[in-house]
C-alpha cells in the first residue's frame, strides 16, 4: 500500500489507517446481496421494495415523512444523486448527514462571515505561516500526514511557532510552543479577547475593514463586554494571564498566522458562534486569503467537503444554493425541471431522530454510516429506528450497530471499489478511482439511488451511464446562472464539458474552476470578494457562553468525546486491522491521576460513566494531560464490538442553535467504578462462536484469533465444570482437550482448549478486578494455526514466555508495526532522538503520528537514566545516533 | 597406656537399615576417628536401599544396585542378630546370639514393621508383606505370568508391588479401603488418574474395598480373596501393604518415653540423654515418618550433634516420589485441604499433567505432583522453610523456571539440614 507521491495533499504518506487500508479488504463482513428482512433478494426485488415502501409512505403521510441520513463516506457524485433525489423530485430537505456532526459549525460559520461554505486558504499555507494556530484539534493523531508536514516546516525555519488550545494535553500540543488548557467551551471568550487584544494594539486592518467587511462595531462592542481585559479572559478561561498575554502578544505581531480549528470548536452548543470569533479576528487583520494566513476548518472526514458542496445537508440546497433563497430554489428547479421542489429546510440530524422516535417519518434510508453508533443520545437512536415502519441502509458491511435495524440492506461499493470524486478541506477535488472489483452483487450508491429513483417513476431524471455523467451534471449545475445576484463562489463550470477520459484522468484541482479554466484556485479572500450581498465579509458579534448543559452536583465531571490515533469513526473498517487494533484495543476512560483516585477508581479498572441520557462503561486510564474534572472517551466503539463501550449512548444530544451540530465535546456525566468482581480474557479460533456471557466485554482482532477483553459481576460456573461445548457462553468445536490453571482463593482461572493436533482453539483467562494481569503476550503468541508442545502450554496457562523472553510489548508505530519492546532495546543502544529511532526501527517513519510517543519513551528513559546517574552530565551521550543498531 | 581406641566413645547403633547407614557415614565423615561405632541388624544382608526393591520386584534393577556401601571407616557391623535389651544402667545391648556390647551412646533405628489387617487368612501360603530383601525373594517366583495376585492396600508400596507383580505378568487387583489411592499423599484427582495410569496397564482395582478373608486351599496356600460385599477375586498371591508400625518395643521395655514411636527431641535424643532415636521408629513433635528423607534428616542432625555441631532438627517435610513406569509422581506435606486452605490447580489433559498445591497463611503446606515432578525438591524448600510464597503465587504452580525472582535464601547450615535429597525422598 502506497500513497500517490504525486499528490499535492499528502505526497504519498499515509496515515496509519491508510498504510493498513490492505488488512482491511477480506469479505468476510463484507454485504455481498441485497436482503430483505434477512432474506437475500436479487436487485430487482429490493429496489422496488425500497422505491414502493417510500412511494406509500410518501402517498401516505406526506414527503417530509421519509428521510435520508447519509455520510461522508460517499462520493461527491453519490451525494449529489441523493441530494437530487430528497430535494429536487421526493420534494423535502429530510436528507442530513454525518457531517452534521463534524462540521456544520463550520459550514454555519463560513456562511455567517462569508455569505458562502468557503474555505479561503490552502494547506501550503500551513507551511508558509510564521504562527500555527490550533485550537480544537489533536492534529498529531487526527490529521497526521498534515501535523507532520506543519511540524516539518518548523523544523526548516525553527522560528515558526505553533500555539495549540486544548483542554486536553494530547500528542499535538507536545509539539506546541504554548498549549493553552483552556476550560472546556470557554474560546469564544478568549477569541473575543484576542479581538479586543488586536484592536487595542492597533492591528486592525481598517483598509481591508474599509472595503471589505461589516459589523466590525457591533462585535467589538460584543467582545469588550465579554473580555474588556486579559485578566477577564484569564478568569473565564482558567488560564495564567501570562499565557492568555503571550498568546495575544503572538498573533498581534505575526502577520502571517493560520488559525485551524476541528471538533473541538464544531461539536458544541456554541460551535457557530466560536467559528466566528476566530474568522472575526482574521477578517479584522485582513489575515486571510494570502499566503501563509487564514482561518481554516480542518474537514473530519474523507469527503464531508464534497457533500457540503452539493447540498447534502438538511439546512443546504445544491451547490452552495441556498434553500432559504426563492430565487436559488427556482434555478435548481430550472435545472432540474424538478416536479416537486422543496421550499423549506428539513430535519437536521439529531432532529431527524427524535422526530423518528416520535413517529412521524415513516420511511428513513441510511447510507453508508452508523448512527446507532455515532449519534448522541444513542439510546433514544435506537428506539426511533426500532418505531420507524421502513429501514433501510445501504453499507458494505453486514453487521454493524444500525444494520440490526435494517428491514432492507443494501451492498454498496467499499472506499477501494469506489469511483468517484472527493474533496478536501482546502477544497481540492480528487479523483477516487477503483483498485479493487466490487465482490458480489455490490452496486455504487449513486447507481442504487438513481435506480430507485427510476422505480418512483423519474427515469429521464436519473438516466447516468456512470459517475462521470453525474460530475458534469453537477458541475453544470454549479455553474448554471452563476452570475450577478446569483453569483455563487462554488462554480465547477470549468469542469461541466469534461469528457469521459477527461474525468477519468482529473489531476487534483481546488474549486473554483469557472468556466472556460481547467486551472484552480488556491486562496480566496485576499481581495474580498465576498459572495455576500455588497461582497463584504461580515464580523459577527459573538458573547462567550456556557455550555448548554453544565456540570451540577450530581453530574459533575465533563466528558469529552473523540478520535483515538489508529481508529475510524465506528470501526467497521480499522477494526478488521489486527495492526491497527493494537494502539489503542478497547474504549478507555482518560482521567487525572488525582480525579481517579478522588472517585475511588483504579487505573486498569473498568469505571461506568452514566448521565442523564445514558450508560457507558470503559477502563480506566490516568492521563496528567487531563484537566481535573474532565474526562476523555473514545467515539469508535460500539454495541457490535463492546458491550457497553458505544459512549454516545452517554452523550449529550444538545446541538448548536445555528448549525444544529451536537455538543460532543461536554456532556456532564458522573463516574463511577463498575460493579465488576472479575476482568478476563478469551482468545478464540475462528471456530468458537457466540458473544461472551458476561456484564462487560469488547471485541478485538488479534489477527490470528478473535479477542475478547471482558469483566463481569458473577463469577461464571463455566470455569469450574468440565468442558462442555460450551463456555463463558461461547460454542466451542466439539473433541477438544482441555488444560487448565485454578487458584480460586486468589480468584484466577484459565482454561486452555486444544484440538486433537495439539492447535489452540481457545484460552480463557480470569482474574480478580484490581489484580494487574500482562495479556500483551498472550494475545502475541495465541495462534490457532500453529500446534503447540507441552512447554508452551504450560507458558500460555501462566500468561509469560517459557524461556523468559521479554513480550512485545504495545505497539507503537502502526505503519511500520514497531512495539514498544523494539524501541526501548533501541534507547538502551543508544538512539537518543525521534530521528534516530526512526533509522534504527523505523518507527515514526511513517504518518509520523507516534512521533510524540517516540519522544516520551526518550524523554522517560533520559529520565531514568539521569536518576540513576548513568548519563551524567554528558549530554553529548545522549545526542549520539545509531545508525549501526540492527532494527 | 590406653589404645587411641580406648578412649573412643563407644557409639552402638540398633538396626541396620537405611537410616542406621545414613547415621554411621555422617559421623565417621565428619568426625573420623572420634568414635567406635558398631551397627547391629537383624537382616543378614548388608545394608541395602529399601526404597528399590520395588525395582527389584519389577525387574528394572538388580540386587547389586541396592547396595548402599561401606557404612564409613570405624564402623564395625554385627548382622544377622536381633538386640533383645538395653541395659541403661550397665550402658550395654544385648544380643539374640547371647553377645553383650557396651555403648557410651545409644541410637535406636529399629525401623517399623508390617501391619497385618484383624482378617482371616493372613498365614496362608503365598501371603507376603512387602518390606524386605526377602519378601520379594518370596515373591519373585510366585510371580509367574497369568498368577492371580492380590494386593490389599493401595499405598505407595501396594501400588509399588503391584506393578512389579504386573510387569512379572501376574494379573493384579488392588483392593483399597479407601476411595481413592494414595490418600495419605494424594488428593482424589491425582489418585484418580493414577488409577487410570495403572488401569491402562491392566492392573484392576476395587476402591473403597475392605477385604474380609483370604482364603486357602486344601494344601494352605491362599486361592482367593473375599470382599465384604461378597466379591471373590482369584489369588494365588496376596501381598499385604496396609501400613506399617514403629518398632518400639526395646525402647519400651527399657523404659523410654514412647507414643507411637519413641519420643526424641530436637536433637533426636530420647528420654534418656545418652539414647538417640532415628529414622521409622522415633516420633518427633508427635509424628512418626514413614519416609526416606526424614530418616535422612534425623541420621543426619542426629550425627552432627554427636560431631558436636548440634543440630536443630525440627521436623521433615513428608514427601512421596513414586516412580513407576514413566509416571512420575510426588507429594510433600498436606493433602487434604481444611477449610483454611487454599488450592492451586494445574491440569493439562494433554500430556497427564496434573499439579495440586495447598497454601495456608501465605505459606506452601502441600504439594501433589503427577507427570511432571521436576520441581519436586523446590517445593519441597518451601513447604520445609515455611517461606511466605506471597510474590511467587502467580507462577507458583508453573515451577521453578517460571519465577524470574530466586528463591529465598537461607543460609548454608539450613540448607543443609532442611532440604531433603529428593532423589532419594522414597518410602522406606
Amino acid at each position: 500500500m502506497h500513497g500517490d507521491d504525486a499528490h499535492p495533499a499528502n505526497r504519498g504518506r499515509l496515515c496509519s489507517k491508510g498504510a493498513a487500508l490492505a488488512e482491511t479488504l477480506g469479505h468476510a463482513t463484507r454485504l455481498l446481496v441485497p436482503e430483505i428482512d434477512g432474506q437475500p433478494v436479487d436487485w430487482e426485488t429490493a429496489l422496488a421494495y425500497v422505491a414502493n415502501g417510500f412511494m406509500r409512505a410518501i402517498a401516505e403521510h406526506g414527503p417530509e415523512s421519509v428521510a435520508f441520513y447519509v455520510s461522508g463516506q460517499l462520493l461527491t457524485e453519490d451525494y449529489y444523486a441523493a441530494n437530487k433525489l430528497m430535494k429536487g423530485y421526493i420534494g423535502a430537505a429530510n436528507i442530513d448527514t454525518n457531517s452534521r456532526l463534524c462540521m456544520s459549525s463550520s459550514v454555519a460559520g463560513h456562511v455567517r462571515a462569508f455569505g458562502a461554505d468557503v474555505v479561503p486558504g490552502c494547506y501550503e499555507d500551513l507551511e508558509l505561516a510564521d504562527l500555527v494556530v490550533m485550537t480544537g484539534s489533536n492534529a498529531a493523531w487526527c490529521h497526521p500526514v498534515l501535523w507532520q508536514r506543519i511540524i516539518a516546516a518548523r523544523r526548516a525555519r525553527p522560528d515558526m511557532r505553533i500555539v495549540v488550545i486544548d483542554p486536553r494535553a494530547t500528542a499535538t500540543t507536545e509539539d506546541a510552543d504554548l498549549h493553552l488548557a483552556l476550560h472546556p467551551g470557554s474560546d469564544v471568550l478568549l477569541f473575543n479577547g484576542l479581538f479586543v487584544h488586536l484592536m487595542r494594539s492597533g492591528r486592525l486592518d481598517s483598509t481591508f475593514l474599509a472595503a471589505h467587511v461589516e459589523g466590525r462595531d457591533d462585535a467589538l462592542a460584543a467582545a469588550l463586554a465579554d473580555a474588556p481585559d486579559p485578566s477577564a479572559v484569564a478568569l473565564g478561561t482558567g488560564l495564567s494571564r501570562n499565557d492568555v498575554e503571550a498568546f495575544y502578544a503572538l498573533f498581534a505581531h505575526t502577520e502571517r498566522t493560520v488559525t485551524c480549528y476541528s471538533q473541538g470548536v464544531n461539536q458544541s452548543s456554541a460551535g457557530t458562534d466560536k467559528v466566528n470569533a476566530i474568522i472575526n479576528c482574521h477578517l479584522a487583520t485582513g489575515r486571510i486569503g494570502r499566503p501563509g494566513m487564514g482561518p481554516f476548518s480542518l474537514t473530519g472526514q474523507p469527503n464531508a467537503m464534497g457533500g457540503r458542496e452539493v447540498g447534502g445537508l438538511a439546512t443546504q440546497l445544491a451547490a452552495h444554493l441556498r434553500l432559504d433563497e426563492p430565487a436559488h430554489r427556482a434555478l435548481a428547479q430550472a435545472f432540474w425541471a424538478s416536479p416537486r421542489m422543496v421550499d423549506r429546510p428539513g430535519l437536521k440530524a439529531v432532529e431527524l431522530f427524535d422526530a423518528m422516535a416520535d413517529g412521524h417519518i415513516k420511511a428513513i434510508w441510511i447510507m453508508g454510516t452508523n448512527p446507532v453508533v455515532s449519534l448522541p443520545a444513542a439510546d433514544r437512536v435506537r428506539a426511533a429506528l426500532a418505531r420507524c415502519p421502513l429501514v433501510v441502509v445501504s453499507d458494505c458491511v453486514r453487521v454493524n450497530d444500525t444494520l440490526a435495524h435494517a428491514h432492507v440492506r443494501l451492498p454498496a461499493l467499499a472506499w477501494l471499489e469506489k469511483d468517484g470524486t472527493v474533496t478536501n478541506s482546502e477544497r481540492r477535488i480528487s479523483r477516487q478511482r477503483p483498485l479493487l472489483t466490487a465482490p458480489g452483487l455490490a452496486r455504487a450508491d449513486w447507481w442504487i439511488i438513481a435506480q430507485v429513483g427510476h422505480r418512483m417513476g423519474w427515469v429521464q431524471d436519473f438516466d447516468w451511464r456512470g459517475p462521470a455523467d453525474v460530475f458534469r451534471e453537477h458541475a453544470r449545475l454549479s455553474a448554471f446562472r452563476n452570475e450577478g445576484s446569483l453569483a455563487r463562489a462554488f462554480n465547477l463550470g470549468g469542469l461541466a464539458d469534461l469528457t469521459d477520459d477527461a474525468y477519468q484522468g482529473l489531476a487534483p484541482v481546488q474549486w473554483p474552476v469557472p468556466p472556460g479554466s481547467q486551472q484552480g484556485t488556491a486562496r480566496l479572500f485576499g481581495h474580498g470578494g465576498f459572495p455576500r450581498s455588497g461582497g463584504r465579509a461580515r464580523i459577527v458579534a459573538v458573547s462567550h457562553r456556557q455550555p448548554h448543559q453544565t456540570t451540577t452536583a450530581e453530574w459533575p465531571f465533563i466528558l469529552n468525546t473523540g478520535r483515538v490515533r489508529d481508529h475510524w469513526h465506528t470501526l467497521t473498517r480499522t477494526a478488521l486491522s489486527p495492526r491497527l487494533s493494537r494502539h489503542r484495543a478497547e474504549p478507555a476512560l482518560d482521567l487525572h491521576p488525582e480525579d481517579i483516585a478522588g472517585l475511588g477508581l483504579r487505573e486498569g479498572g473498568i469505571a461506568q460513566v452514566e448521565s442523564r441520557w445514558g450508560v457507558t462503561m470503559a477502563r480506566v486510564v490516568a492521563d496528567p494531560g487531563q484537566r481535573r474534572g474532565c474526562a476523555f472517551m473514545p467515539m469508535h466503539w460500539t454495541e457490535t464490538l463492546s458491550s457497553r463501550g458505544r459512549v454516545n449512548a452517554a452523550v449529550n444530544p444538545h446541538s448548536d442553535p445555528i448549525s444544529g451540530q451536537p455538543e460532543f465535546k461536554y456532556t456532564p456525566v458522573r463516574i463511577t467504578p463498575a460493579p465488576f468482581i472479575w476482568q478476563g480474557i478469551l482468545l478464540c479460533a475462528p471456530t468458537v462462536t457466540g458473544r461472551p456471557d458476561c456484564a462487560f466485554h469488547v471485541r478485538v482482532n488479534g489477527g490470528s484469533h478473535t479477542r475478547y477483553i471482558m469483566a463481569g459481576t458473577d463469577w461464571p460456573r463455566s470455569l469450574t465444570e468440565r468442558v462442555d461445548g460450551r463456555v463463558l457462553g461461547m460454542t466451542l468445536p466439539s473433541g477438544l482437550r482441555e488444560a487448565h490453571y485454578t487458584d480460586p482463593a486468589r480468584g484466577h482461572a484459565r482454561r486452555l482448549f486444544m484440538d486433537a493436533d495439539e492447535h489452540p482453539v481457545a484460552l480463557l483467562a480470569l482474574w480478580p478486578d484490581g489484580a494487574i494481569i500482562d495479556t500483551d503476550w498472550w494475545s502475541s503468541t495465541f495462534d490457532p494455526a500453529h500446534p503447540i508442545n507441552a512447554a508452551m502450554r504450560r507458558a500460555l496457562l501462566a500468561g509469560v514466555p517459557p524461556d523468559g523472553a521479554t513480550t512485545a510489548g504495545a505497539l507503537i508505530c502502526a505503519c511500520h508495526g514497531v512495539c514498544a519492546g523494539a524501541v526501548t532495546r533501541a534507547i538502551e543502544a543508544g538512539c537518543a532522538s525521534v530521528e534516530a529511532l526512526g533509522r534504527s526501527t523505523g518507527a515514526g517513519t511513517g504518518c509520523g503520528s507516534c512521533r510524540p510517543e517516540l519522544r516520551r519513551l526518550l524523554d522517560s528513559s533520559q529520565h531514568r537514566a539521569l536518576l540513576q546517574g548513568t548519563m551524567g552530565s554528558t549530554t553529548a551521550t545522549a545526542a549520539v545516533d545509531c545508525l549501526a543498531v540492527p532494527g | 597406656m590406653n589404645s587411641p581406641s580406648d578412649l573412643c566413645a563407644r557409639v552402638v547403633v540398633v538396626g541396620a537399615g537405611m537410616a542406621a547407614h545414613r547415621f554411621c557415614s555422617t559421623l565417621s565423615a565428619l568426625a573420623p576417628g572420634r568414635f567406635r561405632v558398631t551397627m547391629i541388624g537383624e537382616e543378614t544382608s548388608a545394608p541395602y536401599n529399601r526404597v528399590g526393591l520395588s525395582s527389584l520386584l519389577a525387574g528394572e534393577a538388580a540386587l547389586h544396585d541396592l547396595h548402599l556401601g561401606d557404612p564409613g571407616q570405624g564402623v564395625e557391623s554385627v548382622l544377622g542378630t536381633r538386640v533383645t535389651a538395653i541395659d541403661r544402667i550397665a550402658r550395654r545391648v544385648t544380643c539374640a546370639d547371647g553377645r553383650s556390647i557396651a555403648w557410651d551412646l545409644l541410637v535406636l533405628a529399629c525401623g517399623s514393621q508390617p501391619v497385618m489387617p484383624p482378617i482371616s487368612g493372613c498365614e496362608a501360603g503365598g501371603v507376603h508383606a512387602f518390606r524386605t530383601l526377602d519378601d520379594v525373594h518370596a515373591l519373585l517366583p510366585a510371580a509367574s505370568p497369568g498368577t492371580p495376585a492380590v494386593v490389599i492396600g493401595g499405598g505407595l508400596l501396594g501400588l509399588e508391588a503391584a506393578h512389579g507383580l504386573a510387569l512379572r505378568g501376574a494379573t493384579v487387583t488392588v483392593v483399597h479401603l479407601a476411595s481413592h489411592l494414595m490418600e495419605r499423599q494424594l488428593d482424589a484427582g491425582c489418585g484418580a488418574r493414577l488409577a487410570e495410569q495403572f488401569s491402562a496397564r491392566g492392573i484392576r482395582f476395587r476402591l473403597g474395598a475392605s477385604t474380609q478373608a483370604i482364603h486357602a486351599d486344601a494344601s494352605g496356600r491362599a486361592c482367593e480373596v473375599l470382599l465384604v460385599d461378597g466379591e471373590r477375586i482369584p489369588a494365588d498371591l496376596v501381598v499385604i501393604a496396609t501400613g506399617v508400625r514403629p518398632n518400639i518395643g526395646l525402647a519400651q521395655a527399657a523404659g523410654l518415653d514412647c507414643g507411637r514411636g519413641v519420643i526424641v527431641d530436637d536433637w533426636l535424643r530420647t528420654s534418656d540423654e545418652h539414647i538417640f532415636a532415628i529414622g521409622e521408629c522415633s516420633e518427633h513433635r508427635g509424628r512418626c515418618y514413614g519416609l526416606v528423607a526424614p530418616a535422612f534428616e534425623q541420621a543426619e542432625s542426629c550425627a552432627r550433634t554427636l560431631a558436636g555441631q548440634p543440630g536443630d532438627y525440627s521436623g521433615s517435610s513428608e514427601s512421596t516420589h513414586l516412580k513407576v513406569s514413566g509416571v512420575a509422581l510426588y507429594s510433600a506435606g498436606c493433602i487434604q485441604a481444611t477449610a483454611e486452605d487454599e488450592e492451586i490447580r494445574l491440569e493439562d489433559s494433554g500430556d497427564g499433567f496434573y499439579r495440586r498445591l495447598l497454601v495456608r497463611d501465605d505459606r506452601l503446606v502441600g504439594a501433589v505432583l503427577y507427570g511432571d515432578a521436576s520441581d519436586a525438591s523446590w517445593y519441597a524448600g518451601l513447604i520445609q522453610r515455611s517461606d511466605p510464597v506471597g510474590e511467587l503465587r502467580a507462577h507458583l504452580a508453573f515451577g521453578q523456571s517460571f519465577v524470574a525472582a530466586p528463591t529465598v535464601a537461607v543460609d548454608d547450615r539450613r540448607r543443609q539440614a532442611g532440604t531433603p535429597r529428593i532423589e532419594e525422598t522414597e518410602v522406606l
